[in-house]
């Protein structure tokens, strides 16, 4: 039972806002002594996984490729590709910003949007406007909701696709976790496993959107 | 034979320029610690092997001790203008997006092309390491495609990445970290301890309700936690492992990475996931804090169920 204490110290290092990676090596730290070893052969078998497990952290290989092409306007020519989509309602508008990050995600380029490069600045504004323009003056209550599906469906799209791109933080650590569990598994063999979930949430997703197009056509007929 | 440690140097090599970078850079007032960070790192890829366990375990403290004082800031490499990069975007249009493709499909084409390639008998490339030796290759090609295309200064893909990394901090290391929890937890023993105690509260025999407990699990725990990838060392180990696949033999591959996906619809529907929930309800300026949270909880909940029969269907 003593072992489980390294569970407790992580929810409550979380909970209290600690620095993850402190709470996270406490956490080793205590149930490695808890299991009965001594501190240096924890700090030793805590070191030997950290080494063992560094093809986790591989991943920022990639930074330099992608801060380069956004020197040389990346991030910009994601927005241009955005802001040029033509579609009428709050709905559709928002089903292709999904589709478009979730592909994007997809093939390991999660980062070139997001709430601050790409929801704010672009996303929320096109929904107020398509929103405005199909049913008239919104109240502020409208306006924040469809401001809010605005910034989920930015969510929705890069959770349930950077996972399909095989060398993405989280399938490697899946690949790491398992590894140490003496089960080998190839990236590839976990990120095909994300595409079903892909889809189911493209779906879900796409169709609550469209739900939300007929409760604004709704709101704005009943204020007529 | 080409492996892991081909792709670690690689990676070394950038976190030692990182380093080097962040030493002279006078715009970070914390430049002492970034440089201290990221040299660790270069360390650890270059020399890990060579450290021993308690080096490595003492590497590993000073990165976490520059990370607990808050020792790292945000260097600020000279980059283009805003204006700049507006009217290249127009320019270059879409071909931007060709160099960033190349990675994964170069990856992804090595895993499946070169698994038979050989030299005098042996594999030229390891082939439990494929697909990420693939990776380095995709990097390094894309890499000098777009130089050759942009020719931007020589140190612009380091000084750019040095600017990316900056703004991730010491959160680069977390995933690596938590690994590496897991690694300990399997040690010590805790996933056994854990699935014996869920073991007795899940119906006998039930693979559906063993599935739930781990999907549904693996929910509730990112969403008091704030992180699935934290919740995913402890919940696998405590009920995916010892009861979804040793029990009841589910495939490892699909169990895990469906349950990573599972947390992902709890990461939806958390207010401690501030980053994604709060911080853009803060950014548009949304009366309720929690707007964006009840915006997903609708999208997260029928997801996890999907999930849950997903995981049922397909990982037996």
């Amino acid at each position: 039972m003593l072992v489980l204490s390294g569970i407790a110290v992580v929810v409550v290092g979380f909970l209290l806002r600690l620095n993850p990676l402190l709470v996270v090596t406490v956490a080793a730290l205590v149930t490695g002594l808890a299991g009965g070893l001594d501190l240096p052969t924890v700090i030793a078998a805590f070191g030997k996984a950290f080494n063992d497990n560094r093809y986790v952290s591989i991943i920022w290989i990639v930074l330099p490729v992608i801060g380069l092409l956004e020197r040389h306007g990346l991030q910009e020519r994601a927005r241009q590709v955005i802001g040029g989509v033509k579609a009428a309602t709050v709905g559709r508008l928002l089903i292709v910003y999904l589709l478009f990050r979730q592909v994007t995600a997809a093939i390991g380029l999660h980062s070139i949007a997001g709430h601050a490069q790409t929801v704010r600045p672009l996303v929320a504004p096109m929904t107020e406007a398509a929103a405005e323009n199909k049913h008239g003056d919104i109240d502020a209550d409208t306006r924040d909701e469809v401001k809010a599906y605005a910034a989920a469906t930015d969510n929705v799209g890069v959770f349930f696709g950077e996972d399909i791109f095989i060398a993405m933080s989280s399938i490697l650590l899946i690949k790491g976790f398992l590894e140490s569990n003496g089960i080998i598994v190839t990236p590839l063999s976990l990120s095909v496993w994300a595409i079903p979930t892909a889809i189911v949430a493209f779906v879900i997703h796409g169709f609550r959107l469209l739900l939300l197009d007929r409760k604004l056509a709704h709101g704005a007929k009943a204020a007529r | 034979m080409i492996g892991l440690p081909f792709v670690y140097t690689i990676a070394g090599l950038m976190f030692a320029a990182f380093a080097g970078l962040s030493a002279v850079d006078r715009s970070n007032r914390k430049r002492v610690g970034n440089a201290a960070f990221w040299g660790l790192m270069a360390v650890s890829f270059l020399a890990g092997d060579a450290l021993g366990d308690l080096g490595n375990g003492l590497l590993v403290l000073g990165l976490v001790a520059l990370a607990g004082i808050g020792a790292l800031g945000r260097g600020a490499p000279v980059t283009t203008t805003i204006e700049g990069r507006r009217a290249e975007a127009g320019a270059r249009g879409n071909r931007l997006f060709i160099p960033a493709l190349i990675i994964p499909l170069t990856a992804l084409a090595g895993t499946l092309l070169l698994a038979d390639i050989g030299v005098g008998g042996a594999p030229l490339i390891d082939p439990k390491q494929l697909t990420l030796v693939s990776l380095g290759f995709g990097v390094l090609i894309a890499l000098a495609a777009a130089m050759a295309w942009l020719r931007p200064p020589a140190l612009a893909p380091l000084q750019e990445g040095r600017r990316l990394i900056d703004s991730v901090g010491w959160a680069a290391v977390l995933p690596q970290m938590l690994a590496a929890l897991g690694a300990v937890f399997a040690l010590a023993g805790v996933g056994a301890v854990v699935g014996d105690l869920v073991g007795g509260v899940i119906p006998d025999g039930s693979r559906l309700a063993a599935v739930a407990a781990y999907t549904v699990g693996m929910a509730l725990f990112t969403m008091v936690m704030g992180n699935a990838f934290a919740a995913f060392p402890v919940m696998t180990a405590a009920v995916g492992l010892p009861l979804v696949v040793r029990q009841f033999g589910g495939d490892p591959a699909i169990v895990a990475a469906i349950g990573m996906l599972a947390g992902f619809c709890g990461t939806l529907m958390t207010p401690m996931a501030a980053n994604f929930n709060i911080v853009p309800a803060a950014l548009l300026d949304l009366k309720d804090r929690n707007g964006v949270i009840k915006a997903q909880i609708g999208t997260a909940l029928p997801l996890l169920v999907a999930n849950t029969l997903l995981m049922y269907g397909l990982a037996f």
